[in-house]
């Protein structure tokens, strides 16, 4: 079978409707009789609630209704544990997961109290003025470590601690190796990632229709399937009568799969009981404080090395913001805890964390998922024993990477899929090469940057490795149906958030059936077209949605090679697909349109053979036992203003192996996105609590967003190293581009301006120029 | 987040708009290019509840020379035509050169002179240009007009001199004298955003290049533009050589608030740094020019 | 307080529109919901992330900064507007499908509106040029570089043949 689309820079069949504003997301439904809602938000961070008067807002004209958490009745429940704690011995996990309304207590600014709805969204803001609650407040739980201490203020008082959860993982005997280690090196960081920021803010429509009994939500969720099942359950419907629709979402990155939004689970039940369809769209500023952030641990970590800077093992404890409640189990910490281990042999870990509560947004996912947490600390550890072993630090990196015939490598502690953390295939050093080759390591050191410094220029460069555990199941699933006109309709459970779905299944399915790329039409994020799923999350939609497309491309194409051998009375064997048609090998004008194919093959009369389905569809599963491993090296120079402490960054490079790659031009696309969200993770976004709990930048105004003066142009390149998990070969590649970044700039920045010939050293993220000041100028940090 | 209600009104005239002012004090605003004071009515920091639109007065935009020493610029005067106006490059080179340095293009198309120092931003870019120049603003209100000196106009943090009643119409600044340079600079985290710290000086020299006459002031580094131009004045009557000093004066003469993104203490060194750099621009500039 | 309306009658994409309007409806809200004209995004309704931006007279500004009702009289573009006719893209619409200048796609309009006005400003611009003029527009998920490469090969291509 040629490829024709597969591998190939093919452009996005989603394209024209964005381009030309025609693209419907969340915000552009418009129904009869819409209703707007507006949430009244807790404006302090930890507080008793003594009571709330709606009564003004109700007089309001234009209000339809205001309701508590009282009004939900038995409707109101904690949402579920998205993730249970993995198995993994003496963990202590403490589920406290987030409500539909605060009853009692209120744990972080932004907490939604009481719900107006509202002729109009201005008016349903006026509104939220007219409503007096009365509150005691409470000391806030906001530092990490104050939160642990005894007799502190709690935000779950009936856990008797602000501990959402314990683990300790380890492998081999960390205290015995290091008894014997040359070197050992001990350091602080803190790491902390900030907030998604898509440009699309989260919404929800939701349309009840009493007469045929049927539920309609437009979200902006990431998780379509889940939200329909919960949502169906909660509500004592059937799952056939809720219609969840994920349409064109504006950026996802995470945060848009946590389930269940208060508002998620509040406007279907407003819908149903005043039988009107509601729209609610999160502002910008509602934004900062009601979606979910991926914030900040501390770590105190060791390294243990022999001599020639080889790790012995590593040793590290660490604290981790889980935020106000922890819905999303121990996604984020336990990815930090495995991804810390990196491309590199580490034959003794011991790692233990402590999530904790604080009165803070609750804590899920955001692209790298505490990767980032885990990259920061090793790629650290590993400057600094350069440095003190006088080593070279690419040199470093290279002497400790897995050896390329060492796979599938098993790194023996539980990863977030509840498997042992295998890398299935990697082969590291040539990554390493072509990133050193890009940027010109050597003859940059040790020629450039001597030069550049004779001239008063203070140039840095700087090299980060790491492994990304992608494409984890359960599973998905993809129905591929041929129809009458011979175009070919695929449809699969999850939802698309801009990576290009539309376009990169449709080039597997082009390519099984032989049809143009631009006459396979996609559908995701629709429950009523597709029924099972997951969700896009964590790496995954090409790994296991991609290949459940591709087995199911195979079966139909198989029943197309049947039928067209039916038709014509010949062998399989001597058959071919292209161009929409099955044709006889080396026979003109033998062709079938593929349309005609399946017309034929869902007859108004006769039989359909028992055993076998009317027409050419077929709808197959793919559930990888654990997820894939990608891995890559970032590279980059930068030039700092020693007196400004200004930055701009001069060349930037990535090498990155995701296996078998469906559409370079796509995965270019990802690749240059993570970066951006690296750099601005890096250097310009910072969330600024203060000791209240306050967000102090809630305006993206004050909360930095890398724009085309910050992000540089990049160079890429890449290897391949397929995977044996599933048939295709392909690793994830969504979150790659933002892992490495903050140690990359760490090391450049203490590169460009000699902070080791200083003393000073960056063990913290974000960075910025103040930060700098203060730590050159001797004045904290 | 959308605004709370007003009431909106087209001003039909000068005079019109002046009389609703002075009819609704405090209860009312201007509503020039938007671009400050929507942002603060979206977030419901502002709630006038009478709007006057002034966009309507085209006579309020407008480029003159006055006398030949001076350039007077209308309130309603977009920044988009200061961009594009050939007077602009050649007779204030601090605003051509502090203009790219505003926001972005899109504000800059609808924001006007008058809407930003009427604003009064700490760390904005114009007003610390107006009182590096020494400009004078024009105040009309219903009881009649006057002009305000930069130096008394910026009083606080989004605070001037106008009266409730008042609006600013005009703002008038001297060309510099022959053998003047003039340089603008500002460190900001991203280019347009607020500065952390901004500079604008204009140095004059003589023949031999003596310095005769030195005007800085400061964005970012207190609650109004900082006049630093007596510290500078340690360069009158001396050349190159006496920057380091005069950029020592600038950075003991400051009292920095500091803000989210930088120490009091990293803007005085950033004032220091924009000081020595800028100074030996305006000077080279000044000899050259 | 009754809710304080005005008559509007504005130009949109060469319609004319005459409607009643709140005074304080923002013209992002006014294009979106009253006119159904949903390409315009709404991004922050601070004036910074320029989802909103939409020519004014053929200058790009901020919707969500605009009231509808100061739009009398007016005439604006937005995206849907910008293609020459239905069946053909605009140079620079063609130019950022083939460069894969989009993912989510949220962002685009007002970058179309935006740069599709530099290029009239500033037909032959090097990369510097095209990054500053983008510099009002946020992207989270391409990192731009797609965007750059596809702004340029659009002022090439109106180069040669000018629309």
């Amino acid at each position: 079978m040629t490829t024709r689309y597969f591998g190939e820079p093919i452009k996005r069949n989603e394209d024209r409707r964005l381009l030309t504003g025609q693209a419907l997301f969340v915000d552009d439904v418009e129904l009869p009789g819409l209703l707007h809602v507006a949430l009244l938000r807790s404006q302090v961070a930890h507080a008793r609630i003594k009571s709330i008067d709606v009564s003004a807002a109700l007089a309001r004209k234009g209000v339809v209704a205001v309701y508590t958490a009282e009004d939900l009745g038995a409707y109101w429940q904690p949402g579920p544990l998205l993730v249970p704690p993995p198995p993994i011995a003496g963990i202590v996990f403490n589920q406290r997961t987030q409500v539909p309304l605060a009853k009692d207590k209120v744990r972080h600014v932004g907490e939604p109290i009481a719900i107006v709805v509202a002729e109009s969204r201005y008016i349903a803001e006026d509104a939220l003025a007219d409503i007096a609650v009365a509150l005691e407040e409470l000391p806030p739980v906001v530092d990490l470590e104050k939160a642990l201490e005894k007799g502190g203020s709690l935000v779950h008082e009936d856990v008797r601690s602000n501990v959402s959860a314990h683990v300790r993982q380890a492998k081999g005997d960390y205290a015995k190796a290091a008894a014997k280690a040359d070197r050992i090196i001990r350091r602080r960081f803190h790491y902390d990632h900030g907030m998604s920021s898509p440009m699309e803010t989260r919404g929800v429509v939701a349309q009840w229709d009493a007469r045929a009994g049927q539920l309609t939500i437009w979200d902006t969720t990431q998780a379509p399937v889940f939200v329909r099942n919960g949502l169906a359950a909660m509500l004592g419907l059937s799952e056939r009568q809720v219609r969840v629709v994920a349409p064109f979402v504006g950026g996802g990155f995470g945060p848009k799969i946590m389930v269940f939004y208060p508002e998620e689970v509040l406007l279907p039940w407003i819908a149903i009981k005043l039988n009107r369809p509601v729209k609610w769209i999160e502002d910008r500023l509602e934004h900062f404080v009601a979606t979910t952030h991926e914030r900040g641990q501390i770590h105190d970590a060791e390294i243990a090395l022999s001599r020639d800077g080889k790790i012995i093992g590593i040793k590290d404890v660490f604290l981790h913001d889980a935020g106000a409640y922890d819905p999303y189990g121990l996604t984020v910490p336990i990815n930090s805890q495995c991804t810390l281990l990196g491309p590199y042999v580490v034959p003794n870990y011991d790692s233990t964390f402590t999530a904790v509560f604080t009165n803070k947004p609750i804590v899920s996912p955001y692209r790298g998922a505490g990767r980032q947490h885990g990259v920061f600390v090793i790629e650290r550890l590993l400057d600094f024993a350069a440095r003190e072993l006088g080593i070279d630090r690419a040199e470093i990196r290279r002497r400790n990477l897995i050896p390329a015939d060492a796979f599938p490598y098993n790194n023996e502690i539980i990863y977030q899929d509840f498997a042992p953390l295998e890398y299935d295939s990697g082969n590291y050093e040539p990554v390493l090469d072509k990133a050193l080759a890009a940027i010109d390591y050597a003859h940059f050191v040790k020629h450039e940057q001597p030069k550049l410094r004779a001239q008063g220029r203070h140039v840095g460069i700087a090299v980060s490795c790491y492994v990304e555990g992608t494409g984890i199941g359960p599973y998905e699933g993809a129905r591929v149906q041929v129809q009458a006109n011979g175009k070919v309709s695929l449809a699969t459970g999850i939802g698309t958030q801009g990576q290009g779905h539309f376009t990169s299944f449709a080039q597997i399915v082009a390519d099984q059936l032989g049809v143009d790329v631009r006459d396979v039409d996609v559908v995701t994020g629709d429950t009523d077209q597709f029924y099972w799923g997951a969700g896009t999350f964590a790496s995954r939609g090409a790994v296991v949605a991609g290949n459940a497309v591709n087995e199911a491309s195979k079966v139909v194409r198989e029943k197309i090679l049947k039928q067209a051998s039916e038709y014509f009375e010949c062998a399989i064997e001597d058959l071919e697909l292209g161009d929409g048609q099955a044709s006889i090998v080396g026979v003109p004008g033998k062709s079938v349109r593929l349309g005609e194919l399946a017309t034929r093959a869902n007859p108004m009369r006769g039989a359909v053979k028992p055993g076998t389905e009317p027409g050419l569809e077929s709808t197959q599963y793919f559930g990888p036992p654990k997820g894939a491993t990608a891995n890559g090296v970032h590279a980059m120079v930068i030039e700092v203003d020693p007196d400004t402490l200004m930055l701009k960054i001069l060349k930037y490079v990535v090498v990155h192996d995701c296996g078998t790659v469906i559409n370079p031009l796509i995965l270019a696309g990802q690749i240059h996105g993570g970066v951006a969200q690296g750099i601005g993770n890096a250097y310009y976004e910072e969330l600024m609590f203060n000791e209240e709990g306050q967000l102090l930048n809630a305006s993206l105004a004050d909360y930095l967003l890398p724009t085309s003066l910050e992000v540089p142009r990049m160079q890429l390149d890449h290897t391949v190293t397929p995977s044996p998990l599933n048939p295709m070969g392909i690793k994830g590649a969504g979150e790659a581009g933002a892992i490495p970044v903050g140690p990359l700039f760490a090391q450049a920045i203490e590169d460009a301006l000699g902070l080791a010939e200083k003393k000073v050293e960056l063990c913290e993220i974000p960075l910025s120029p103040n930060k700098l000041w203060r730590l050159l100028s001797g004045t904290g940090g | 987040m959308k605004p709370a209600p007003f009431k909106y009104i087209a001003a039909e005239s000068l005079a019109h708009a002046l009389a609703l002012k002075a009819e609704h004090g405090d209860e009312a605003r201007f509503l020039a290019g938007g671009q400050s004071l929507v942002p603060t009515m979206n977030f419901r920091l502002a709630q006038p509840a009478v709007l006057i639109d002034i966009n309507p007065l085209e006579t309020l935009s407008s480029l003159s020379r006055v006398n030949g020493h001076a350039l007077r610029i209308g309130a309603l005067t977009r920044y988009r035509m200061l961009e594009r106006d050939a007077s602009i490059a050649e007779t204030m080179p601090l605003i051509a050169e502090a203009l790219p340095h505003i926001a972005h293009p899109q504000i800059r198309n609808r924001g006007t002179i008058g809407g930003n120092l009427s604003h009064a931003d700490p760390a904005s870019e114009l007003p610390a240009i107006v009182v590096a120049l020494e400009g004078r603003l024009r105040a009309q209100s219903a009881r009649g007009e006057r002009w305000i000196a930069a130096s008394d106009f910026f009083q606080g943090p989004l605070t001037t001199a106008l009266a409730v009643d008042e609006m600013l119409t005009d703002v008038e600044l001297p060309v510099q004298p022959v053998r003047s340079g003039s340089c603008f600079m500002e460190v900001a985290r991203r280019k347009g955003d607020f500065a952390l710290l901004g500079i604008a000086v204009v140095v004059t020299v003589d023949e031999e290049g003596v310095c005769t006459r030195v005007r800085a002031a400061l964005c970012g580094g207190g609650e109004t533009p900082v006049d630093v131009s007596e510290a500078a004045a340690v360069l009158i009557g001396r050349k190159e050589t006496a920057i380091a000093d005069a950029t020592e004066a600038v950075r003991q003469a400051i009292d920095p608030s500091g803000n989210m993104h930088a120490d009091p203490e990293y803007q005085r060194h950033l004032a220091g740094v924009l000081a020595k750099r800028a100074l030996a621009t305006a000077m080279e500039r000044a000899r050259h020019g | 307080m009754d809710e304080d309306l005005h008559d509007l009658v504005v130009t949109v994409n060469g319609n004319s529109y005459a409607r009643r309007v709140e005074s304080r409806l923002l013209l992002s809200d006014f294009l979106r919901h009253e006119l159904r004209l949903a390409g315009t995004h709404v991004g922050c309704e601070h004036g910074v992330c320029g989802a909103c931006t939409v020519q004014l007279d053929g200058v790009p500004v901020r919707s969500c900064l605009l009231f509808a009702v100061q739009m009398n009289g007016k005439s604006i573009t937005t995206v849907e507007g910008l293609a020459p006719a239905a069946d053909r893209l605009h140079v620079l619409q063609e130019a950022m499908h083939a460069h894969h200048g989009l993912q989510c796609g949220y962002c685009t309009p007002g970058i179309l509106m935006t740069m599709s006005a530099f290029l009239e400003d500033c037909p032959d611009p090097d990369e510097e040029q095209v990054r500053e003029a983008l510099s009002g527009n946020l992207c989270r998920c391409t990192g731009y570089q797609h965007i750059v490469d596809a702004v340029l090969t659009a002022a090439a291509r109106l180069k040669e043949t000018p629309v």
